[in-house]
């Protein structure tokens, strides 16, 4: 899912860069008033794992592998906003020391894996678990969900990207179609790892996930009415 | 409940392994772009990276002739790297101040 340099013209991806920066500036504002001296380690910690699950290429079809985003998974363990900086830094690192990622492509990059697929993660998230029980295996599952489509979502992100600015001529609606079919499958990958981490996340603190926390706090507020 | 030392111990242990020793395990198929991009045709319009030469680039250390040595120390670089970055980041953002002037 890492963008090179070249698929897509400079200024499409001065576009991106600009969105990615507003979306990182946002973000900077939503974390500062949200995490705390208990829940910025767990940021840390979070961008860590994702970096290396990174790493982890799974097989799904013949001949193509994919990895986890992580940007549903950032977003329930420790908020949207401090996802995307989570996202971003991981980002960043690949594309200046691993060479994984162009640089020209950091915003575009950026845009798709730490703000789109953040926030598509995140918003399937809230819905179900607006209507699944309210129990640590709801959480595990809508933040499964949440990730499975949130790839696509950043696939479709890419596609946006190739219709404004790609330097090829092949037709978008065929981009389009092999963009998300094969990120639907990558994203039975994410949904797999996304719901055993967090699961593994609320059994061993669930007081510091986000997606949980804010959770049970509503319920305390009305059952002090 | 793990104590907060435990959990983070034991997550970024989780971490130096998946990237140190798993790492190596990793599937080298294209992944989804790179195939998509591959079989409609404009895998030919990618760029070489403009540090594809670098020590770190694509996962392997430079002059580390072992693949499996050779990824495994760019992955605990990595996951040290991030972790410096992404520790001191959000620490400094989740800073409050003592007395806000606002």
């Amino acid at each position: 899912m890492h963008i090179p340099d070249g698929f897509i013209d400079v200024q499409t991806s001065a576009v991106f860069a600009g969105l990615a920066a507003a979306g990182v500036a946002v973000s900077l504002k939503g974390a500062r008033n949200q995490l705390d001296e208990k829940t910025a380690p767990l940021a840390g910690l979070t961008a860590v794992f994702i970096f290396a699950v990174q790493m982890l290429n799974f097989p799904v079809v013949a001949g193509t592998s994919g990895h986890l985003l992580g940007g549903a998974l950032a977003a329930v363990l420790v908020g949207p906003w401090a996802a995307t900086l989570a996202l971003t830094v991981v980002l960043l690192m690949q594309g200046f020391l691993f060479a994984d990622g162009g640089l020209t492509a950091i915003g575009l990059n950026v845009f798709n894996m730490g703000v789109l697929g953040v926030w598509a993660g995140y918003g399937i998230f809230l819905i179900l678990r607006k209507v699944l029980p309210k129990n640590k295996s709801s959480i595990s599952l809508a933040a499964a969900i949440g990730g499975l489509l949130s790839v696509p979502a950043a696939a479709i992100g890419f596609t946006i990207q190739y219709a404004m600015g790609a330097t090829a001529t092949f037709s978008v609606s065929a981009v389009l179609s092999a963009m998300v079919g094969t990120h639907v499958l990558i994203g039975i990958g994410e949904a797999l790892i996304t719901g055993l981490t967090v699961s593994a996340v609320l059994a061993s603190r669930s007081d510091l996930v986000y997606g949980w926390k804010n959770n049970v706090q509503k319920l305390e507020i009305r059952s002090a009415d | 409940m793990l104590t907060n030392r435990k959990f983070y111990i034991a997550g970024f242990i989780v971490s130096l392994f998946l990237a140190g020793v798993v790492s190596f395990y990793a599937s080298s198929s294209p992944d989804g772009l790179e195939k998509v991009a591959g079989d409609i045709g404009f895998i030919e319009t990618a760029k070489d990276h403009t540090n594809a030469d670098g020590t770190l680039a694509d996962y392997g250390v430079k002059g580390i002739e072992n693949e499996r040595t050779s990824v495994g120390v760019a992955g605990i670089i990595g996951v040290i790297g991030t972790a410096v970055v992404a520790g001191v980041g959000f620490k400094l953002i989740a800073r409050k101040p003592k007395r806000d002037v606002n």
